[in-house]
């Protein structure tokens, strides 16, 4: 008896599984109908989203919350395009996901046949390398050239774009393993050049009150243990980014939390006044540096990265080292000595008594305080995503982060509508694990048919509704910025979100009052499945510390200012 | 005829770059994409075969401040296609292009247009009633000077190649 011919579509998904790929999220249509067929006969469990813009997020979620490549299948024309936000979120926050689109018939491309769209065309700024695969025979090399790219380096999301045809061929190209790749444009970097490295640790032996600068390179290469023994043998503090939560222990008694726009106000002093700043995978983001002529212009500046075009880009620091931060950083720790830190450490210290995280805990339900009572209640063990907004800014204070990939959030393009479904990816990802997604009211609104999807898997995802009916962070810039003339913030006609997640069979939740706060966030703990709690907090808190976009850091702002405030030079 | 002579040294804010791509689709809108995406205007471009089938040149020549050029030839190998990307600016490199011009000219406007074009080592390629055609190469710098000269002699049609370079020596291009 002949064996039967595997088509593109069989090829395909066995390339995946070749990969390890245990989920998909996806939508089918036409054009993906063979690519969805080979997953029936497939061990590959396909779940199945409401959105094309929620299966990319679930995918980066997982990725984020695992290290391995997430896995989104949709159709093509408007699926593919409804990748697009999704795409952008995971190449500015460097997470592998591997998108493959269906696409109308190789001999009607360019002719706008239905559900066509140039969906490579429409990529090209926001992927870190996509294809178009016009012969079944390149579908094995490619699956293996778009894990390897997506995984390797600064990780990226990979588009693939399969015409209807090419997964609908016979298909026998073998399958090819990393070594057989010819790659000659990409380049994966490793240790860092030793006489770097020396260089490194000579700056650091000059200096008397260094910090490190903890990014997201740090939690991608799992540079965490290399961060923490190189802060004690310094013995020298360190803050961590938005997305660098959880390569640290930000309750060590080293760590100074988060700096930045609302970072606390103890880091930002102690990066103020630092006499050098060494950024682990870190890339001097605006909402770091602020004004960048003004960003510790005393401090020797170093830079690690494994991508080169990091360096130079915001600020020309005094040494940039190529490599991945774990193995520099492993290289780094020999030659360190430990710095007379006593007097710098204690300067830290009396910023972080004299300017704790405050908020209030009368006058209604503040925000602050239910996340506050959400850290008391998981103490870091659970994996907690953020959607974008105040929420994710209070979340991000609060919730301190202990254990890497414990922390997941859309940093450089602050996608609305990211947190939810990246909850449901990491759950999937991480089943033991508990874990909570916090979200607006405003963002929960663009992703919420994922309900469904949770609901459908019986997926235990707590999902905390910060809900002040408003898009709260744009408000507060109104409320200082304009004369509080609030201009599309009003979130007027906001469903009931308990009765809605009841109506996906979700059990929903509701926290109103503050001696509401631990039984409700308890209960959510203990279901044993979805569930929505709903906070409704107070209509006009504001998120400080706040250092205006654009202002030097040492404006920032600790409580609410009795003055007006200029307009903000900074962009966002 | 006059040997091409060697270009000068560009001056201040052209730059020319030289990349080494696969010769796949869409590896010049990735490349295009990333002069766009910062404001970088292309003078020239010149995409042509390499030495080696699997693998294109391009050149390509645009004006910007260093620091953004600097991100710019960053970018470029960042993209996967791209084998490598040099800026020869202020490079021991040899630089050409080539022109061909279009004049609408009479018998005594003739007479003093085949005289630069002499001077400038052009040929004449066409040679018509009512027109002449020219071609001729050299530095950019020289076909500007030529360019400018033939400007109120009846110049009807210019078309430029755009700058090729290559390193002198065994230094890589």
């Amino acid at each position: 008896m002949t064996q039967k011919v595997p088509t593109g579509a069989e090829r395909l998904v066995q390339a995946l599984e070749r990969e390890g790929v245990e989920y998909i999220f996806g939508l089918s249509g036409g054009a993906a109908i063979p690519i969805f067929d080979a997953l029936v006969d497939s061990k590959i469990q396909l779940v199945l989203v409401r959105h094309e813009q929620g299966a990319t997020h679930m995918a980066d979620g997982m990725a984020r919350a695992t290290g391995r490549p997430g896995v989104v299948l949709v159709t093509s024309g408007p699926g593919a395009t409804n990748t697009v936000t999704g795409l952008l979120t995971a190449n500015m926050d460097s997470a592998p996901i591997i998108v493959i689109c269906g696409q109308t018939l190789t001999a009607n491309l360019g002719k706008d046949a239905f559900q066509e769209a140039d969906v490579t065309g429409i990529t090209y700024p926001v992927v870190k390398h996509s294809y178009l695969i016009k012969d079944p025979r390149e579908i094995p090399r490619v699956v293996k050239e778009a894990f390897h790219i997506a995984t390797t380096g600064r990780p990226g999301p990979v588009l693939i774009d399969v015409p209807k045809d090419v997964s609908s061929a016979p298909c026998t190209a073998p399958f090819v393993e990393v070594k057989d790749l010819q790659l000659p444009g990409y380049h994966v970097p490793g240790r860092g050049k030793a006489e770097l490295v020396a260089r490194a640790a000579e700056l650091l032996r000059a200096s008397r009150r260094p910090i490190l600068y903890v990014g997201h390179g740090a939690v991608i290469s799992g540079a965490g243990k290399a961060v923490m023994a190189l802060a004690e043998k310094l013995r020298a503090p360190l803050v961590n980014t938005l997305l660098g939560k959880g390569a640290a222990d930000e309750t060590h008694a080293l760590h100074l939390g988060m700096l930045g726009m609302h970072g606390t106000a103890y880091a930002n002093k102690a990066v103020a006044d630092c006499d050098l700043i060494f950024s682990i995978g870190a890339r001097w983001d605006d909402r770091v540096t602020s004004k960048v002529e003004a960003f510790c212009p005393q401090a020797v500046k170093i830079h690690i990265d494994v991508d080169p075009a990091e360096f130079n880009k915001v600020l020309r620091p005094d040494l940039c080292i190529e490599g991945d931060a774990r193995l520099v950083l492993e290289d780094l720790l020999p030659l360190v000595e430990p710095c007379d830190s006593g007097p710098w450490l204690r300067q830290c210290n009396a910023w972080r008594r004299q300017f704790p995280l405050r908020y209030p805990k009368k006058g209604g339900l503040h925000a602050q305080h239910v996340l506050d009572r959400l850290q008391a209640l998981t103490q870091g063990s659970a994996v907690i995503t953020a959607d974008v907004g105040q929420h994710q800014m209070w979340a991000a204070q609060f919730c301190k982060t202990t254990t890497n990939r414990h922390w997941i959030t859309s940093g450089g393009a602050g996608t609305m509508g990211f947190g939810f479904p990246a909850a449901i990816g990491a759950k999937f990802a991480r089943p033991e694990a508990e874990v909570w997604a916090v979200v607006g009211d405003g963002g929960f609104q663009m992703t919420l048919c994922e309900l469904a999807t949770a609901a459908v898997h019986r997926l235990a995802v707590k999902v905390l509704v910060i809900n002040n009916n408003y898009l709260g962070m744009v408000r507060q810039w109104q409320e200082a910025f304009f004369d509080n003339r609030l201009s599309g913030v009003d979130l007027e006609g906001n469903p009931d979100f308990v009765k809605l997640a009841e109506a996906y069979g979700v059990k929903g939740l509701r926290i109103r009052r503050p001696a509401d706060i631990d039984r409700r966030l308890r209960e959510a703990r203990d279901h044993d499945g979805p569930v929505v709690v709903v906070a409704e907090v107070v209509k006009e808190g504001n998120v400080f510390p706040w250092i205006p976009a654009g202002a030097p850091i040492t404006d920032m702002l600790i409580e609410p200012p009795r003055r007006k405030l200029e307009k903000p030079s900074g962009s966002t | 005829m006059a040997a091409p002579e060697l270009a000068p040294a560009p001056s201040g804010d052209v730059h020319t770059l030289s990349l080494y791509v696969n010769n796949k689709p869409g590896v010049l809108v990735r490349v295009a994409l990333v002069f766009a995406r910062r404001g970088f205007n292309i003078e020239s471009l010149v995409v042509s075969a390499s030495a080696h089938g699997d693998f294109s040149r391009m050149t390509i020549a645009c004006r910007g401040d260093r620091a953004q050029l600097e991100q710019i030839v960053k970018q470029l190998q960042k993209l996967v296609d791209v084998v490598h990307a040099v800026d020869h600016t202020g490079d021991q490199a040899y630089e050409t292009e080539i022109a061909l011009v279009k004049l609408q000219a009479d018998l005594e406007e003739r007479a003093q247009i085949l005289q630069i074009a002499e001077h400038f080592g052009a040929k004449v390629v066409d040679y018509g009633q009512d027109s002449l055609m020219l071609r001729v190469y050299g530095s950019t710098e020289k076909l500007d000077a030529f360019m400018g000269l033939l400007k109120p002699l009846g110049l009807n049609e210019l078309v430029r190649s755009g700058k090729v370079l290559m390193a002198r020596g065994l230094q890589a291009t």
